[in-house]
């Protein structure tokens, strides 16, 4: 059972990050979820460079290896994990 | 201390124009994918012309366009990554071919940053009376150390020089310089000169040469991330070095790298594209050279007036980093 506290601090990291996606893509919300996989959201190489750059300043952290960031999902654990 | 002077600019390209099309016949690529990432339509690429002789022609267009003799010349910094030899240096190559004889010539390494280094030294030199007549070059024939086999590198680099005569004067263009190197990050761009190979190496093989031991490798996502934050930084730097504004700026001309990376810098400090020049559609990334083949197309296409300030920012290999504020 993920607990409570987690699940909404996973739903601000998403919402957060899903505002990056949808402003540097000018994409609907609606075609960001969770599960969405960033190959799904017709972007190249450097789309990711510029959203983990725009995540790194709005969390200040650093996200040292970002090939490893497939999905939306994965983005918002580095986020929790570098948080932490 | 001395006031600096531009006098005069210079740049010369090689002939041949190789597109994004003629590339596709050589690796897996396609126009689409390399304008996309890059903005990059065609570049300019050497038929044999070494690194000197584009400097040469653009270091003659430069002093022609300054109406100075090449005996009035006594500094010669040249800016390149990719020199003809170890030995003599590229800038004494130039010296000879364009007899400035009374001039003093020596090559800086700072890859991309080449050009903004050495105008930095030619404007420390002239300010404090060393110098009286400084031409300073950026000049590259990254086609000579590009890996032909690797589709994400050789479709950036290009060659082309760049120059400018700076003199002691009664005004002053050189306005802010500022400048810094992060080596720590160094090899996150890299182009290896020669292994250490002797009769006392201990390692076995020594002899054996790796063809692509002197080729340019680069990590795209880091150097991506170090030259948005750093042409920020720099352009922040040299705002408050002037006591300006961004305003005050009525053009920036990066370092001709990626149109991808000027497109998000100019959004994350809020300016519009059209501040920024870019070339580089037209001539790739000439590392030294391209800041200074920008200012000289500019110069020639009327785009400077008298009083307009310019601000030149470079970033690459060393990791290197530069700029200067310009009032023309």
């Amino acid at each position: 059972m993920v607990k409570r506290e987690n699940q909404e601090e996973i739903l601000v990291i998403f919402e957060k990050i899903k505002k990056i996606i949808v402003e540097h893509l000018r994409i609907d919300e609606e075609e960001v979820k969770m599960e969405t996989s960033f190959d799904d959201l017709v972007m190249d190489s450097l789309d990711l460079f510029q959203i983990i750059i725009e995540i790194e300043e709005q969390f200040d952290i650093r996200i040292e290896e970002p090939e490893k960031i497939k999905t939306v999902l994965d983005a918002v654990e580095f986020v929790r994990n570098g948080i932490k | 201390m001395n006031k600096v002077q531009i006098i005069g600019t210079g740049s010369y390209l090689p002939e041949k124009v190789v597109s994004n099309f003629d590339l596709a016949e050589i690796v897996d690529t396609s126009d689409e994918w390399i304008s996309s990432r890059t903005g990059i339509k065609e570049r300019r690429i050497s038929e044999g012309e070494n690194t000197s002789d584009l400097a040469t022609k653009a270091a003659l267009n430069a002093i022609e366009n300054s109406k100075i003799n090449p005996e009035d010349i006594d500094l010669i910094v040249l800016g390149t990554l990719t020199p003809d030899s170890f030995m003599p240096s590229t800038a004494c190559i130039v010296q000879k071919n364009i007899g400035a004889v009374n001039a003093t010539c020596f090559d800086i390494s700072a890859a991309c940053t080449g050009f903004i280094f050495a105008m930095d030294i030619a404007t420390q030199f002239i300010k404090t009376g060393r110098s009286k007549v400084a031409l300073i070059i950026g000049a590259e024939t990254l086609s000579k150390v590009v890996n032909w086999n690797d589709r994400n590198t050789c479709v950036l680099f290009a060659d082309g020089a760049g120059a400018a005569v700076l003199k002691a004067g009664n005004e002053n263009s050189i306005i802010a310089t500022y400048s810094g190197s992060e080596g720590a990050k160094g090899n996150h761009l890299t182009c290896d000169s020669m292994p250490v190979k002797n009769p006392y190496v201990k390692e076995k093989n020594i002899f054996a040469v790796d063809e692509n031991c002197s080729t340019i490798k680069m990590d795209g996502k880091e150097i991506f991330k170090f030259a948005v934050n750093i042409i920020i930084q720099s352009i922040n730097e040299l705002l408050q070095i002037a006591e300006l504004k961004i305003e005050d700026i009525k053009y920036i001309i990066p370092h001709q790298a990626n149109t991808r990376i000027i497109d998000f810098t100019a959004k994350k400090l809020g300016v519009p594209k059209s501040k920024f020049f870019i070339n580089l559609d037209k001539y790739g990334n000439t590392s030294a050279a391209s800041v200074a083949i920008a200012l000289d197309e500019m110069s020639r296409a009327g785009m400077l007036k008298k009083g307009d300030k310019i601000l030149l920012v470079g970033f690459g290999g060393g990791l290197t980093y530069g700029g200067t504020i310009i009032q023309w």
